[in-house]
């Protein structure tokens, strides 16, 4: 493959000769012409630039913003100018749009309205989560969920279930035709990628694009050579294995969190507010980790969860729980040549409660997410694992919290033993989400919260009703 | 009938299927260039050395512009000439555009202007207003004070007194689009400018004088923009700047928008400021003396900063008669982004301070906030004024002569200053400071300064009751005085006692209240909060001359209308509410008038499309051309029929005269072929508005818009999270034009407001840097923000005064019902406490700050 081959409003395209980092939305807006998807932040944060992307495991609402032309290859594209039928019929969610009031200034809702198909088309009528990365300056919200509302009841209109049937006939999503475009490599097995990644240890490795993205529109860096793994495969999908669960690493976190929701559902809870629809939608869970952010929202609640990571490096696999990976600020016990392949964590953890703690409940980077699963039996505490994000470098256990409640009863007095150890565990930074300062306090009171959490008490503003 | 009708903005259908074409949407020649800034990366300071040849060697670069390449150095502020494009030495502020680079694609053009090598001395940069004030760094010489009555007297008899100050935190506008211009040039050196600006015809003159043209060699158009809410009143004159330069110097066209977070670090937001409070008042709340202090944190140039500040001070009343009153405002210069025009343009920094002052008042005596609000309250109006209705005659022409004589083209300027006649700034020219009452440090004003560094401190003496009995005569005594603003303007429209008592009913606000004390009685961790607050938001701009207005309209020989006006559209459906008003005039469905791009060469010397003034303004404008035309066709069949041109009507469509009924469109091919123009201009000047802004005094509104809310929150005692969980609006838009589009432009500021004073938080470093510079650290409100429960309701009366469609303007004033969500988060934190701890919470009420508040309350701050 020299070339890159995708649907675009169901008609096929296929581009050679493009940058492996040129994105969807420059190539939509200045190359295809199609001016509809607009750029109103290019880092994935407010989803002016949202469009519709199907392949095989479905249609989801992404940013194109920071999606890269590779990463399409053998997948359909959908614009808002795709969404009306080839006779230019409305679409149920564009009428319900103008009889609702949903526009004002009119410059995010091509990337409302694709959001709000792609939902449609999937049956999800929960708004509020479908839209929470589409940002509005102009109408408070109110007419949109509406609009949304109003057109829930209508029928899907066949055109657009068009890009499904087109593609399995014709395309198959990162299919043979392994040739890599310009400059960047994608490979279809995870034997080949280990092979090249060894030989190419420098080499920027794509899964989602979602943090990768912002290194090219925002700092504008040359990523060369870049390899791409949205065509492996094998990388991707949970399996249950006994009492435990492997999860590939390149697993979305949309993926996650419906495979969490019967089985960890505080873990489900806080990835529905991880990012955004469109994040969760390209995001992975293994780009999550390897990353290696001290503000992710993955490690925290896995390393409570008593995680474990799977690193590959060539032919040779090694694994180690999961806070073991995380050495000091964006350093990882990660070798050149070595990716993350997958994760196990334990399939049950009735205890494990995530608190995520940012200055916007949905589609924000939290200051503080805690993770915290502790097993009390006779009333007393037999074990602990209470991790942070955003306390520290890295994400980090409390170690001396968890000493503080080890082998003692569970006590609103043993959990003010261990909040005031946590002062041990970590010295937090300051910074534009968070004080120092309100950092340690609320880490501290997640213990509390959590104690009543147990206890059965509300503790959550997001379950208080008008 | 069209008015009155709730249809669907104009460009729905567009924006829904990405049809609707923005400026950076428009195909431009081949060959166009990309524009962007290289900025700077100190705050203060000066270059010491700069090298630009790797951006010069840059891929796909093809001119680099630098200030020392330029003989002078075009000038981009809206007021008083202090913003140089581009800077050679000196840096006023962090990110500072320092040259231009023009390169073949918008990526080229960024990723070159980051090559620059450039050393500096920094300096040590002005940063907060307390700063700013020790080294008195400011515009104009000295705070501008604003006194009635004798305040600080009052505070001294009152048995009461409150002393405190707080924070409140500036607000970027996050206009989904983000600045951008385009320019053409044209055959005969003239430029054509495509700019999404709310003023094209400040861009048409910054461009002129940029470029030493006459303003008529320079074509400004906007069709719409993506967002604007003031971001782009003056601040898009970098941009065409840029572009008009380069585009001369290379001959091919420009265009440059700024990235996201460039957007974030360059431009103005609105300005943040420390409000610092002492009053006095009786057992009822009845406030008997107030002082006030604002200190605004204007940035690096004065920009809109003086209006701005005034607009506090002519709102640090809102509802309430404050028969002793002094305000001193201080505009404070500092090295950051130049603070600017963001709906409300001062209102809502302003009446904050007043509604926290009647919260502290009500917390201090104890008392139901609504109680001690409506003890203050103006007095209502007595009855709908059928008064001099539409027939009312313009006001004096000696006020508005007198006004253009005090203030500018007859005043000599600098050689080489062309002042902006036309923006809000040229209110620095015609007062500046230096009639006014300065003196940094001047009596009352430095006990406050002192008394208010005690932060939450304040005292209340105890109220005896022989005073409290003096106390309350002497309230009743100024009760009884004619209403007036602290600016001297008589209150003769107020509806906010009516208004609230109907909200207080269909809220349920009582009965809620009542419950939530309940539910907070059996939930440790989480307390629940209610606030009413009212809204009064004084109508014109206080600059005089800019209210006026002009229009074209064009009925072509098939009926169809083109029309024009001066206003711009950027989201607020502006267009919508002119096609529906002169499709009124003329008896049409408003889906017959056309109206097209915003265009300096259709209408000229257009005021920003601001201060909430577009439909009043260019209504009016385009009724009257709508007017002239429709007499003519009347005189035409009146003639014809041999009837009163009176007995015409227009209707449906259709025109109907002596019996005979013809549609429309025959009448103007009639008309037509009559040789009877069907074109003309309209203009309206808002009348009797008159205000001296150097005294204070006046009547710089045409009337008050009123509205008021009731929020309810939810917080988290051990973490500060918190939620709206239920607004309740009733809101004053008269005689509504359009209510789909007045509800929508409520329910959008409630939401914009409420994100103001909670979760929209600017962060700067100590070295005078923004780190919330995306929207991945700087958070608007998202869906999932809003109320759950999200009542809106129309208050539905004709406006006393003589307006278009007997309408109110509602752009700005609902911004303000988002503070009754900053009062609710208050009483949900003093609930927390045992009633001696004020709550004294901080915009904006993060989380972080609720839970200090929280501690606060317990006694553990």
């Amino acid at each position: 493959m020299s070339s890159i081959a995708f649907l675009v409003n169901g008609t096929p395209v296929r581009i050679a000769g493009e940058a492996p980092t040129r994105t969807l939305l420059d190539w939509l807006r200045e190359t295809r012409g199609l001016c509809g998807t607009k750029e109103a932040c290019c880092e994935g944060d407010c989803g002016a630039c949202t469009v519709m992307v199907t392949d095989e495991t479905g249609s989801k609402a992404m940013n194109a913003c920071i999606l890269f032309l590779p990463q399409l290859h053998g997948k359909a594209v959908r614009t808002v100018e795709g969404i009306p039928g080839p006779d230019g019929a409305l679409h149920p969610v564009q009428q319900a749009m103008i009889d609702h009031h949903g526009s004002q200034c009119g410059f995010c809702t091509p990337g409302f309205v694709v959001s709000m198909a792609a939902a449609h088309l999937n049956g999800d009528r929960n708004h509020d989560d479908v839209l929470a990365g589409n940002l509005c300056r102009c109408t408070g919200y109110a007419p949109i969920i509406r609009a949304a509302e109003a057109a829930a009841q209508a029928p899907v209109p066949a055109w657009m279930t068009a890009d499904a049937a087109f593609l399995s006939a014709k395309i198959s999503s990162g299919g043979p035709g392994g040739e890599a475009p310009p400059a960047a490599y994608r490979p279809t097995t995870a034997d080949d990628l280990a092979d090249w990644y060894l030989a190419h240890p420098d080499a920027t490795l794509v899964a989602g694009a979602t943090d990768v993205g912002l290194w090219v529109t925002k700092q504008l860096r040359d990523l060369a050579p870049v390899g791409f793994l949205n065509g492996v495969a094998e990388l991707r999908g949970i399996q249950a294995q006994g009492d435990q669960f492997r999860i590939g690493a390149m697993t979305t976190i949309a993926e996650l969190r419906s495979a969490m929701a019967p089985h960890h559902p505080s873990f489900a809870e806080m990835l529905r507010r991880f990012a955004s629809a469109q994040v969760r939608n390209a995001a992975t869970i293994g780009g999550n980790i390897a990353n290696g952010s001290p503000i992710g929202d993955g490690p925290p609640a896995l390393i409570a969860l008593g995680a474990v990571l799977h690193l590959r490096r060539g032919a040779e696999r090694r694994s180690l729980p999961l806070e073991d990976f995380f050495l000091d600020y964006r350093k990882q016990d990660r070798r050149p040549g070595e990716f993350v392949e997958a994760l196990t964590l334990p399939a049950k953890a009735p205890a494990l409660r995530i608190y995520k703690l940012s200055k916007r409940f949905d589609q924000d980077i939290s200051a503080v997410c805690g993770g915290l699963n502790v097993t009390v039996e006779n009333g007393l505490v037999t074990g602990a694992r209470i991790a942070f994000g955003g306390m520290a470098g890295i994400p980090k256990r409390a170690a001396a919290a968890e000493a503080a409640l080890l082998g003692q009863g569970w006590s609103a007095e043993t959990v003010a033993r261990a909040a005031a150890a946590m002062t041990q565990d970590f010295t937090p930074l300051s910074d534009m989400r968070a004080s120092a300062g309100y950092r340690m306090e609320t880490a501290q009171a997640m213990l509390t919260r959590y104690f009543h959490d147990l206890a059965g008490a509300p503790v959550s503003v997001l379950e208080v009703a008008p | 009938m069209s008015l009155g009708k709730p249809l669907p903005h104009d460009s729905a259908p567009l924006h829904v299927t990405g049809q609707a074409r923005y400026l950076d949407d428009i195909p431009l020649p081949a060959g166009t260039l990309h524009l962007a800034f290289g900025l700077s990366t100190i705050a203060c300071g000066e270059i010491v050395e700069m090298d630009l040849s790797a951006v010069r060697d840059a891929p796909g670069v093809v001119a680099v512009i630098a200030a020392g390449d330029l003989a002078e150095i075009p000038d981009c502020s809206p007021s008083i000439g202090d913003e140089p494009l581009l800077t050679a030495k000196q840096i006023e502020f962090h990110s500072r555009p320092i040259f231009i680079v023009a390169a073949t694609s918008h990526l080229a053009a960024r990723k070159a202007a980051r090559r620059a090598k450039i050393t500096y001395a920094e300096s040590q940069p002005i940063l907060t207003v307390e700063e700013a004030l020790a080294a008195d760094s400011r515009f104009e010489s000295g705070p501008v004070i604003w006194a009635r009555g004798d305040a600080a007297a009052g505070i001294g008899a009152a048995p009461h007194v409150i002393e405190d100050a707080f924070e409140i935190g500036g607000q970027e506008h996050f206009y989904l689009e983000g600045q951008i211009a385009a320019v053409l040039p044209q055959e005969d050196g003239g430029m054509q400018v495509y700019s999404s600006t709310q003023h094209p015809t400040e861009v048409q003159h910054k461009v002129a004088h940029a470029l030493h043209l006459p303003m008529a060699a320079v074509r400004v158009e906007t069709r719409r923009m993506g967002g604007g809410f003031g971001g782009k009143e003056s601040q898009g004159n970098w941009l065409a700047i840029a572009c008009a330069l380069v585009a001369r110097a290379t001959g091919r066209p420009c265009k440059m928008r700024y990235d996201r977070d460039d957007d974030m670090v360059v431009t103005g937001k609105r300005h943040d400021l420390k409000i610092r409070y002492r009053v006095g008042f009786d057992d009822r709340g009845r406030v008997l003396g107030l002082e006030f202090q604002h200190l605004f944190r204007c940035g690096w140039s004065q920009d809109l900063s003086l209006p701005v500040a005034d607009r506090a001070m002519l709102h640090a009343d809102n509802c309430y008669w404050l028969p002793a009153i002094r305000i001193e405002s201080h505009r404070l210069k500092t090295n950051t982004a130049s603070a600017t025009a963001y709906r409300g343009f001062g209102g809502p920094q302003g009446m904050i301070g007043i509604e926290r002052v009647m919260d502290h008042i009500a917390f201090a005596l104890g008392q139901e906030p609504l109680e001690v609000r409506r003890a203050n309250f103006y007095r209502g109006m007595v009855a709908p004024v059928a008064g001099p209705g539409g027939a009312s005659p313009p006001g004096p022409p000696e006020d508005i002569s007198g006004q253009m004589k005090s203030a500018g083209p007859s005043a000599p300027l600098p050689a080489g200053e062309a002042p902006d006649l036309t923006s809000r700034g040229a209110a620095g020219l015609a007062g500046s400071g230096r009639r006014l009452e300065t003196g940094p440090s001047g009596g009352t004003a430095a006990r406050i300064e002192t008394a208010g560094t005690v932060g939450t401190a304040h005292r209340i003496a105890g109220a005896h009751s022989p005073a409290a009995a003096k106390a309350a005569v002497e309230a009743e005594r100024l009760a009884a005085l004619p209403q007036t603003t602290p600016y001297g303007m008589e209150v003769s429209d107020f509806i906010a006692d009516a208004l609230v008592a109907e909200l207080e009913k269909r809220s349920d606000y009582q009965a809620r209240k009542a419950e939530i004390a309940r539910w907070n009685a059996a939930s440790p961790i989480l307390k629940r909060g209610i606030a009413l607050s009212p809204v009064k938001f004084g109508i014109s701009f206080t600059l005089t001359w800019l209210n006026q207005a002009g229009a074209l309209v064009h009925v072509y020989q098939d009926g169809s209308v083109h029309l024009n006006h001066g206003g711009t559209e950027m989201g607020q459906g502006l267009n919508q509410k002119v096609a529906q008003v002169a499709a009124q005039v003329f008896g049409l469905d408003p889906g017959a008038v056309k109206i097209t791009a915003t265009d300096t060469g259709k209408v000229p010397n257009t005021s920003a499309t601001a201060a909430s003034s577009g439909s009043d303004l260019n209504g009016m404008a385009a009724r009257e051309a709508c007017l002239t035309i429709r007499s003519r066709m009347a005189d035409f069949l009146a003639e014809k029929h041999q009837i009163a041109a009176e007995a015409v009507r227009f209707a449906e469509g259709m025109v109907h005269a002596g019996g005979e009924s013809y549609p429309f469109e025959k009448v103007a091919q009639c008309a037509y072929q009559a040789r009877i123009s069907l074109s003309s201009t309209g203009y309206y000047a808002t009348p009797k508005i008159a205000w001296d802004r150097v005294k204070g005094q006046g009547r710089p509104f045409f009337y008050f818009a009123y509205g008021a809310a009731v929020s309810e929150v939810v917080i988290d005692t051990l973490t500060g999270e918190n939620r709206i969980l239920r607004a309740d609006i009733l809101h004053d838009t008269g005689s509504s034009l359009n209510p789909a589009i007045d509800i929508g432009q409520i329910e959008g500021a409630y939401v914009q407001g409420a994100g103001w004073l909670t979760t929209e938080e600017l962060v700067w470093d100590g070295k005078g840097r923004l780190t919330t510079h995306a929207p991945s650290t700087y958070k608007i409100p998202a869906c999932s923000d809003r109320p759950r429960v999200f009542n809106v309701g129309l208050w539905g009366r004709e406006n006393p005064e003589a307006t278009v469609g007997k309408s109110k303007a509602v752009g700005e004033p609902p911004f303000m019902l988002g503070i009754s969500a900053f009062l609710a988060l208050s009483d949900a934190v003093a609930a927390c406490g045992d009633g001696r701890a004020y709550p004294g919470l901080r915009a904006p009420a993060t989380a972080e700050a609720v839970l200090a508040a929280v501690k606060r309350v317990r006694g553990h701050a």
